[in-house]
Parts: C-alpha cells; sequence; structure tokens
C-alpha cells in the first residue's frame, strides 16, 4: 500500500450519516425481496414461450432489474438500464416479430 | 445475506443457459441470451458493493464518504449499453436466416446445407 | 441428437459448473464486504486530481479512457454491420419507398399520438442535459445518447412515420454517427500530438469540481460519445423500420 498519497484518509465502510442514508437493516430487506423478484422475473421471461408475450415479460424484468441497480447505490446503471432494456431492446424485438409475421401471412 | 446474490446470479445464468438449450424460436432464444447477460450486471454491482455506503458521486457530499467501488459501475454501465447493440445485430441475423431459409427453428437450422 | 439427450448432457455440465460456482462462492468475502483498495483509492483522489464530482464518469473517460474507447468502437462495428446486413436484404426485395409511406401512417390511436407529441421534446432535453453534465451528476454520453434516440423512437411510435424518416435520412444519420465515434478518437490523437500519453488529459481542468465547464477532456468526450451512441441506435432504428415497410408493401397489405 506504498502507492498512497501520504495525506490520504480512507473510511473504510463506515455508515456516516448523510441526506441519502437509511438504516442498514431496511436496506438489507429491501435488496432481499428485489433478489428474490429479479430471480423470479428471470424464470418467467424463460418460460414464456410465444414471443411477443416474452417481450412483454422483458420489458418488465428490465424495470425490476433496474430497481435491483438503484438498491445497490448505483444510479448511473439504473440510467442505462431503464432506457435500453424497458424501451429500445423491446422496439427492436416488436420490430423484428412484425417482420418475421408478415412473411407467414 | 452474505452469498444471496451470488446465488441470485448462478440461477439466472442456469435459468437463461437452459431456456437457449430447450429453445423452438430464434427470437426466444435471442431474449434468453439478454437474460443470461443481465446476470453479470448483478455480478459486477454485487462484487462492488461496500455495506451502509452511499453512490461515488461527490457533488453535494463531503469528498470522504464511504461509497461503493465506482470502477465495476463503469464497466456494467458500458456494458448494459453495447451488449444491447449486439443483440441487434443477432436480431438482424434473425431477420436474414429467415428470409434465406423460412423457418425461425433452431432445430431445423441445423439440417440445412448452404 | 435428440431434444431430450440435448437437454440431460446440458443439465450434467450445468450440475458440475454449479458445483465449482459454489465451492468458489465460500472464498469469496462475502457481500457488501468489499476489501480491494482500487476502489477506495479512486473514490478518495478522483475528486481532486480531475475536478470531476462524477466518479463513475471519470473512471470511464479519464482513468479506463482506452477501454471506452473499445467499447464505443464495438457499438459502432455493430450498428455498422446491421447496415451492411439489413440494406443488402432490403436491396434483394423490391424498394418500395414512396408505396410503403402510403400504407402505414394510420393506425396509432390518439392517446398514444398525444402521449409522443407531449414527450418528444422533454426527451430531446433530458438527452442534452444527460449528455453534457457527465462530470457532475448521475449521468453520461452512454445514458444520453440512448434517450436521444428514444425521442426518435417516439416519433416512429407515435405513427407519424413519413416524419421520423425524414428526420433520419441515411446520410445524415451515418456523418453523425461517424463524427461521434471520430471525434472521440481524434481527442485522444490530439493529445498524442501535444506530446502527451493518449487520451492524456490536456484541457484546463477548471476552477470549482463540478462545475459544467470542468474537467477538460470528460466533458468534451461524453459530447463525442453521446452523438455517436445517439446515432447508432437511430441508425438501428431506422433500418429495422425500413425492414417491417418492405414486408408490408410486399404483402400488399
Amino acid at each position: 500500500m506504498s502507492v498512497l498519497p501520504a495525506d490520504l484518509s480512507l473510511p473504510r465502510a463506515v455508515a456516516v450519516v448523510t441526506p441519502y442514508t437509511v438504516p442498514t437493516a431496511l436496506m438489507d430487506a429491501l435488496q432481499i425481496v428485489i433478489l428474490v423478484l429479479v430471480a423470479a422475473g428471470a424464470t418467467m421471461v424463460v418460460l414464456t414461450r410465444v414471443p411477443v408475450r416474452q417481450v412483454i415479460a422483458l420489458s418488465a424484468y428490465g424495470l425490476l432489474l433496474a430497481l435491483l441497480f438503484l438498491a445497490f447505490q448505483a444510479p448511473d446503471v439504473t440510467l442505462s438500464q431503464i432506457t435500453v432494456g424497458a424501451v429500445v431492446l423491446p422496439v427492436l424485438l416488436l420490430l423484428t416479430l412484425s417482420k418475421v409475421r408478415k412473411k407467414e401471412k | 445475506m452474505q452469498y444471496l446474490p451470488f446465488v441470485v446470479v448462478a440461477w439466472i445464468l442456469a435459468v437463461g443457459l437452459y431456456g437457449i438449450v430447450t429453445s423452438r424460436h430464434l427470437v426466444h432464444q435471442i431474449i434468453c441470451l439478454i437474460v443470461v447477460q443481465s446476470s453479470t450486471y448483478v455480478l459486477l454491482l454485487g462484487v462492488g458493493y461496500v455495506t451502509g455506503a452511499v453512490a461515488p458521486y461527490f457533488y453535494d457530499v463531503p469528498v470522504h464518504t464511504a461509497a461503493v467501488d465506482s470502477v465495476v459501475q463503469a464497466l456494467a454501465l458500458t456494458d448494459v449499453v453495447v451488449e444491447a447493440a449486439v443483440t441487434a445485430l443477432l436480431l438482424a441475423f434473425a431477420v436474414q436466416a429467415d428470409k434465406r431459409f423460412g423457418t425461425l427453428d433452431p432445430h431445423e437450422l441445423v439440417k440445412l446445407r448452404g | 441428437m435428440t431434444p431430450g439427450l440435448r437437454r440431460g448432457l446440458f443439465l450434467a455440465g450445468l450440475a458440475g459448473f454449479l458445483a465449482f460456482y459454489l465451492w468458489g462462492l465460500t472464498g469469496l468475502p462475502g457481500f457488501g464486504h468489499y476489501p480491494g483498495p482500487y476502489g477506495f483509492i479512486i473514490n478518495s483522489i478522483a475528486v481532486g486530481q480531475t475536478k470531476a464530482t462524477g466518479v463513475v464518469s471519470a473512471v470511464n473517460f479519464e482513468y479506463r479512457g482506452f477501454d471506452t474507447v473499445g467499447e464505443e468502437f464495438i457499438l459502432f462495428a455493430a450498428a455498422t454491420g446491421i447496415a451492411t446486413v439489413l440494406r443488402h436484404l432490403r436491396a434483394d426485395e423490391d424498394e418500395t419507398d414512396s408505396d410503403g409511406a402510403a400504407v402505414l401512417g394510420e393506425g396509432a390511436s390518439d392517446t398514444v399520438r398525444l402521449a409522443a407529441l407531449l414527450f418528444t421534446g422533454p426527451t430531446v432535453l433530458l438527452g442534452w442535459y444527460l449528455a453534457s453534465h457527465a462530470q457532475t451528476s448521475p449521468s453520461g454520453g452512454f445514458q444520453g445518447g440512448v434517450v436521444l434516440a428514444t425521442a426518435f423512437v417516439l416519433v416512429y411510435l407515435g405513427g407519424d412515420l413519413v416524419t421520423f424518416r425524414r428526420i433520419s435520412p441515411n446520410d445524415l444519420v451515418d456523418s453523425a454517427g461517424a463524427v461521434g465515434a471520430g471525434g472521440f478518437a481524434a481527442v485522444g490523437l490530439t493529445a498524442l500530438a501535444l506530446g502527451l500519453p493518449y487520451l492524456d488529459n490536456f484541457l484546463p481542468l477548471g476552477a470549482k469540481p463540478g462545475a459544467v465547464s470542468s474537467s477538460g477532456t470528460i466533458a468534451l468526450i461524453s459530447f463525442f460519445v453521446g452523438i455517436e451512441v445517439a446515432a447508432a441506435f437511430v441508425l438501428i432504428t431506422s433500418e429495422f423500420v425500413r425492414q417491417t415497410l418492405a414486408a408490408s408493401a410486399r404483402s400488399g397489405a
């Protein structure tokens, strides 16, 4: 650890009180609930076999993931996940499905 | 709680891979691939989490507040956007496959030659 | 290989993989007990060194800027690949530009059109804000670019296909993507021309951490990345939309 500057102080996992802190037990409970919901959501997405319904399930799963990233204190990744996983990917998937289906008709 | 996020990562990975292996529709396979990719985001963010810490943005909190790891967040951030574009490329190939071979069933596509 | 045999093989392999994975889990420090010094060091010195209060963007565009160049070119290559595959596919079928535009254009209900009308302006504003404030708050080029592309998608979803095709012509979108990707590389090459390492921060850092004009090249790179990501996603969406147009016009719907 000799690469650190001399005047550096590294607080290690100390719960400093800021305007944004919640009690640790509450954060733990929130994270456990959202993790279980994410696992259930992934199972639901895979077990839906009809592609159009699966796209709707994917959009809901994307929003659940965004909530999980927010509970993990990562607002940047939440922004990316909301826009990409709940908007852009379902639009592209539905456009592909409409192109494929029109061929069948 | 010590290992729950990592167990959830293994579960999502297993479920997604099962969906890819037993799929009968190319677009269903691509959506299961999206699920597998999402497990890596959860793993990255789970590794970097510090109990009781805030997000690493110091605009209105003092600079030496305990914050979660910012390097894995940078990795996950670019990950999400870039893999969406790669998934779109896979969808373009699926459209091409449908036009060329007339079917989107992976089990049928294996049997075709040229 | 029958489906049953395939599933059995997969489950056997998965069982082995999960055994090793769960055995390896026991050696981890556990969730929340992050041990490594790298994250703590970056969080402590980033604001002082780069005058950027958004440490994640500072890591993305300054400390690990070379990885971000690689990721952006992955995005660029994927968009180019999609354009190649789908434009070639479109050339094979009949090119029915004007006929296709007459087929669609109805079909979106009034509620959807009103929502698209109300939300397009604020979405563009939000996208510009996110792409230009990477160094202060949770924002950055990647998110801002995707939100900007979402505004174009809103125009299409509002049922206004003719306007969508008018605001996203091929030449403009292609050159915007090239400007974004090339601009990022050019910033790095400018640092090389000045005798510094590639992608070094050579612009003045500003006085106050967290101001919009602070942090040198981070804001500039984030702006270029925003343009490139927006152009790539608009290109992808417009190529897919043109595919559905060609299909519907051909089937005579």
